[in-house]
């Protein structure tokens, strides 16, 4: 088995075996990073470019310690300290990058299908690391990878995804994996914030949170991106979180052992409240751990060789 | 010709992992510091035999971990697929153990070499030994065991396969002719 792609753009082109094979890696990296040394010399000599046109702590870090501790030399570069703000455009910047001779390029961009244009453009591995509200697949397949260490299985389970579907490339990636894997997903949000036609996707959609919830295996809240909501579609933060803040009493209606989750970066007390995010249920720091175990798996299948 | 032949059968193996054990046992002068590592996955199962046959005459417990060398290999530039990687589970310090490696077959030493290297990541041993159930030559590095089950000197064209219950269901050891 192996991955027979050049670059890691979205979940909606991988197949299960795919999706299996890099939560099987992934699995096989975490004991890496709980050792004294946490290196092992598999891409030493590598370059790996970090291009972030947003902005990120989570998922750029994981993305360098994942390649440290490969032994890959990283560079990252933001927009906001690089020749974009003088207008170079994005495939300029990328040509300009692959003539230093990287071997994979990752990169975040606000616009929907960046990655894919410059994947086009380059030679070398592009992963995605989350383009406008299009995709996120490494954080999918981070929180696939800690649903099944801890449920040891995706199959059968009740997803709740609850929130901003709209805007968030979080929720269209996991819909596309956990209904790969055979999890069946259910959405609650504002009306204003499930997009037309989602049912498409092979999900089910809720307008009251109480009955996403109900007797879900795994609840992820995401997200309110106040950067991305320009028009108003919601009256204040206030009245949404009256309505779909995860807290003790909906949660009630859940498995006993529901597993919660966020994306990061929580805004406290809207999404979730402050309690829940810090109870015996809550994997997000979890997410966090093995977001660094899924990227070495994907840089280790992706970057290198002539494969 | 034959395309394969039998070089040793279950009777034949376990009388040699019993040689091996007592080998060990005689080398270190008991069980005091010794830790077993196998190298995924024949290697392991190896390990577990030889610490069940110590522990028949032995009081103590030698503790095994289990190596995957896929990270520390020599060839993944050129391979031309990702090997999968298997886990790693050294669930104990190897600082100042006598650390005995195990694997099947003793080929180019490459993979010992990697071996190494991993464990050299995992701390200071006292002592790295090396036993493998067959030795069959052609080495491409300065390595040597200190335990060989049996001694196989084969031609580039033959390829030597150890099947072993746990994995294979059955105990042997063959030789075949590569076409």
């Amino acid at each position: 088995m192996k991955l027979h792609r050049k670059d890691i753009l979205g979940i909606k082109e991988l197949s299960v075996d795919e999706i299996n094979l890099i939560l099987e890696t992934a699995d096989s990296f975490v004991e890496v990073s709980t050792r004294e040394i946490k290196k092992v010399p598999t891409l030493r000599g590598k370059t790996i470019i970090t291009l972030f046109y947003e902005p990120s702590t989570r998922t750029r870090t994981s993305f360098e310690i994942a390649a440290k501790r490969l032994s890959a030399d990283t560079i990252s570069i933001s927009s906001s300290t690089s020749s974009v703000v003088k207008g170079e455009t994005l495939i300029d910047t990328a040509k300009n990058l692959e003539s230093m001779n990287p071997d994979l390029i990752v990169i975040r961009h606000s616009a929907a299908g960046a990655p894919h244009m410059i994947a086009g453009v380059l030679n070398e591995p592009v992963i995605n690391a989350g383009d406008g509200a299009h995709e996120h697949p490494t954080q999918a397949l981070l929180d696939m990878m800690t649903i099944r260490s801890i449920k040891g299985k995706l199959a059968g389970l009740k997803v709740a995804i609850v929130g901003d579907i709209s805007h968030s490339r979080v929720a269209r990636s996991n819909i596309y994996g956990l209904t790969k894997m055979g999890a069946s997903v259910h959405l609650a949000g504002p009306a204003t914030m499930i997009p037309y036609g989602i049912e498409n996707m092979g999900v089910v959609v809720h307008t009251q949170i109480e009955e996403a919830i109900r007797d879900a295996d795994v609840v992820m809240a995401l997200r309110i991106q106040t950067e991305r909501e320009k028009q108003c579609i919601f009256p204040s933060l206030r009245e949404y979180a009256r309505h779909f803040s995860l807290n003790r009493r909906n949660i009630g209606s859940a498995a006993k052992d529901v597993l919660i989750m966020h994306p990061g970066p929580v805004n406290r007390g809207i999404e979730i409240s402050p309690d829940l995010a810090e109870s015996a249920n809550s994997v997000i720091l979890q997410q966090v751990t093995n977001g660094v175990a899924v990227r070495m798996a994907l840089l280790y299948l992706l970057a290198g060789g002539n494969a | 010709m034959e395309k394969s032949r039998i070089v040793m059968d279950r009777q034949g193996l376990d009388r040699t992992l019993k040689r091996i054990a007592y080998e060990i046992l005689e080398k270190n002068q008991g069980v005091e510091g010794l830790a077993f590592v196998g190298i995924r996955t024949r290697g392991v199962f190896l390990a577990q035999r030889i610490r069940d046959k110590i522990g028949q005459t032995e009081k103590i417990e030698i503790p095994i971990g289990i190596l995957d060398i896929t990270l520390y290999r020599d060839d993944l530039k050129s391979a031309q697929s990702r090997p999968v990687l298997g886990k790693t589970d050294i669930p104990f310090s190897i600082d100042g153990q006598k650390v005995v490696l195990f694997d099947d077959v003793l080929f180019t030493g490459r993979t010992i070499r990697a071996a190494m290297d991993a464990l050299i990541d995992f701390g200071r041993p006292k002592m790295i030994q090396l036993a493998v159930l067959i030795d069959r030559g052609h080495r491409e590095l300065p390595i040597t065991a200190d335990f060989v089950g049996k001694s196989l000197p084969s031609s580039l064209w033959e390829a030597v396969s150890v099947h072993l219950t746990e994995k294979d269901g059955i105990d042997e050891v063959i030789i075949e002719k590569n076409e």
